[in-house]
């Protein structure tokens, strides 16, 4: 197993008698895209702000590519990551390409990739309009075109798909997957749980400064237990259905035609072997639950 | 180019898109034609009068005009930068936060530098066409003002980058931003004079008052200025205190570039702590 790009052991920080982020531990691999859920003061971005070396932990260590952030060569490390800022600003005077070209000098890069970086954001028409004319999606694109400068081995992203209309978002996420393909780590912090599920590799859950869960969706699932719903479309007026075939699971019907029952997870194959033996069953539909359930469920958890 | 230059860049450019180096520059031309040309009125002429006296009444503004335009530019630099979210950003950059300051700062001086150049410059056109036998000593005094009021200049926009780091709020930083003005350019004269006369010379001595005058770059900066050449003086009326003083024009140079290079340090060294 090779030394994970990212390695968080034991963080804490406190302001004051607040902790923002308590006894944390994450690592993350090289081609690895983990999302970090979480509320409002949750601690995600200061978690991010310390991998970055902007504020140091109170207590405990990061490895990032095997440096201190906060260490002696902290601005040799920072030109191999690349960083989104939650709610990013530029100044509004400066065209989008003064803006990239301020960002691509301050990296030692050179300059005249960025007229093909714009195009790969999709602002090669904006290039040479002030960012004050900007809006917000356009703004949060010139954002990701500048956290790829130079190639970085870890992406640090925070909220990076807010203000995003449906189509950015979606090559948003294409960059991101190709940039993961080429073996670098990318961490996003994310409210939009319906459109990380398909899009990341892991998900590591904070509230209140910790982290209460790290796992693949399936892992997750696993782990909340929640019940899987199912339901059944009979072709007629389903008269004759025997509920105690379905039993001890609850059940209802929703109307005379479509009945939901909810089981067990691993209650769900022998359930619907029985559905099936049932004449007139036109449609089943199985819907495990969604991030945003286990996601409530953790926070209900957590709370107690 | 360096981190630092690549940094100093970007703030001329955006000082020269939001208007500032114009509007300084103008600024500062108007004031320094306009002593020029009436300043040599309460010698008895109006017209252009001699370099001497134009040294003296533009020196004289020169202190309350620059530190208030170099404090405008600078108070805001770091904590501006925090609080409307670009800082962070920089901050996750391959620099270290001294070449943040350090850049800034020049940025700011060649700003100020470009304005006071320019604009005094204008005037010194103005009387060297209009009065061709002006000597060389003249011309000395001339130019060591021009270079000491960018010198104040930079001491005062340190002293902003200083309040700048320090402070958390962008209104905090402009209020203490006004403070040192009012202090350093007026009140500090104003107390010290006031000591003088309270005490009727029984404990302050020449010496130990000329030491207190070094402890405000507005006063080294008069001195450098008013004192410095024998013709200057004479206009100034402070021949009396040339006779005095009794630190060089090295000197004060030193201690005018020593109020700038600590504050600095100490901005960038208070910068390097802060958490954000």
């Amino acid at each position: 197993m090779a030394e994970p790009t990212v390695r968080i052991e034991g963080v804490s920080k406190r302001y004051g008698d607040r902790y923002a982020v308590r006894a944390v531990d994450l690592g993350l691999d090289a081609g690895e895209c983990v999302a970090l859920v979480g509320h409002n003061g949750a601690g995600k971005s200061t978690l991010i702000k310390m991998m970055l070396g902007l504020t140091r932990p109170t207590e405990g260590r990061i490895a990032m590519l095997g440096e201190d952030p906060g260490g002696r060569h902290a601005a040799h490390l920072r030109a191999s990551l690349g960083f989104l800022p939650e709610n990013v600003v530029f100044p509004p005077a400066m065209t989008g390409r003064e803006v990239l070209d301020f960002y691509a000098r301050l990296r030692r890069e050179p300059v005249a990739r960025n007229t093909t970086l714009l195009e790969r954001v999709g602002l090669a028409d904006a290039a040479r309009r002030r960012v004050g004319t900007y809006s917000k999606g356009m703004r949060q694109r010139l954002g990701l075109a500048q956290a790829l400068l130079g190639e970085p081995r870890v992406l640090l992203l925070d909220e990076p798909t807010s203000g995003l209309d449906p189509a950015s978002r979606q090559s948003f996420y294409e960059i991101i997957g190709e940039l993961r393909d080429t073996g670098a780590t990318v961490l996003l912090s994310s409210h939009a749980l319906s459109e990380i599920e398909e899009r990341t590799d892991r998900i590591a859950v904070m509230s209140h400064g910790r982290l209460v869960a790290c796992g693949t969706l399936g892992e997750l699932r696993a782990l909340a237990a929640l019940p899987v719903r199912i339901r059944v479309h009979f072709a007629g007026p389903a008269g004759g259905f025997a509920g105690s075939l379905l039993a001890p699971n609850a059940w209802a019907w929703l109307d005379e035609r479509r009945l939901e029952l909810t089981c067990a997870n691993d209650a769900k194959v022998e359930v619907l072997r029985n559905i099936s033996s049932v004449g007139g069953v036109a449609d089943i539909e199985i819907m495990p639950p969604t991030l945003d359930e286990i996601y409530a469920y953790m926070m209900r958890e957590a709370a107690e | 180019m360096s981190v630092v230059l690549v940094i100093a860049a970007s703030e001329i450019r955006a000082a020269l898109r939001n208007r500032w180096v114009l509007a300084t520059t103008l600024l500062m031309a108007a004031l320094a034609l306009t002593l020029a040309f009436l300043g040599s009125a309460p010698t008895g002429t109006v017209g252009v009068g001699a370099l001497e006296v134009t040294v003296v009444s533009l020196s004289s503004l020169t202190i309350f005009l620059v530190p208030l335009i170099a404090l405008l530019l600078s108070y805001d630099a770091i904590v501006g930068e925090a609080e409307r979210g670009t800082l962070l950003l920089l901050l996750a950059y391959p620099v270290e936060r001294w070449q943040v300051v350090i850049g800034k700062f020049l940025g700011h001086t060649a700003v100020l530098a470009f304005a006071t150049c320019l604009g005094y410059g204008a005037a010194g056109l103005v009387l060297g066409w209009s009065e061709a036998a002006q000597d060389w000593e003249s011309w000395s005094a001339f130019a060591g003002m021009i270079g000491s009021s960018v010198l104040l200049g930079a001491a005062f926009l340190a002293l902003g980058y200083l309040v700048s780091v320090a402070v958390r709020d962008r209104g905090m930083a402009g209020g203490i931003a006004i403070g040192i003005w009012l202090l350093l350019v007026l009140l500090y004269d104003m107390a010290l004079l006031g000591a003088l006369v309270a005490d009727q010379g029984r404990h302050l001595t020449a010496g130990a008052f000329n030491s207190l005058l070094l402890l405000n770059p507005a006063d080294i900066y008069r001195l450098f200025n008013l004192t410095g050449f024998a013709k200057v003086s004479m206009f100034s009326g402070m021949a009396g205190l040339a006779e005095q003083a009794q630190f060089g024009r090295a000197t004060l140079l030193a201690a005018l570039a020593a109020w700038v290079l600590a504050p600095l340090a100490l901005a960038a060294a208070l910068f390097r702590r802060k958490q954000l």
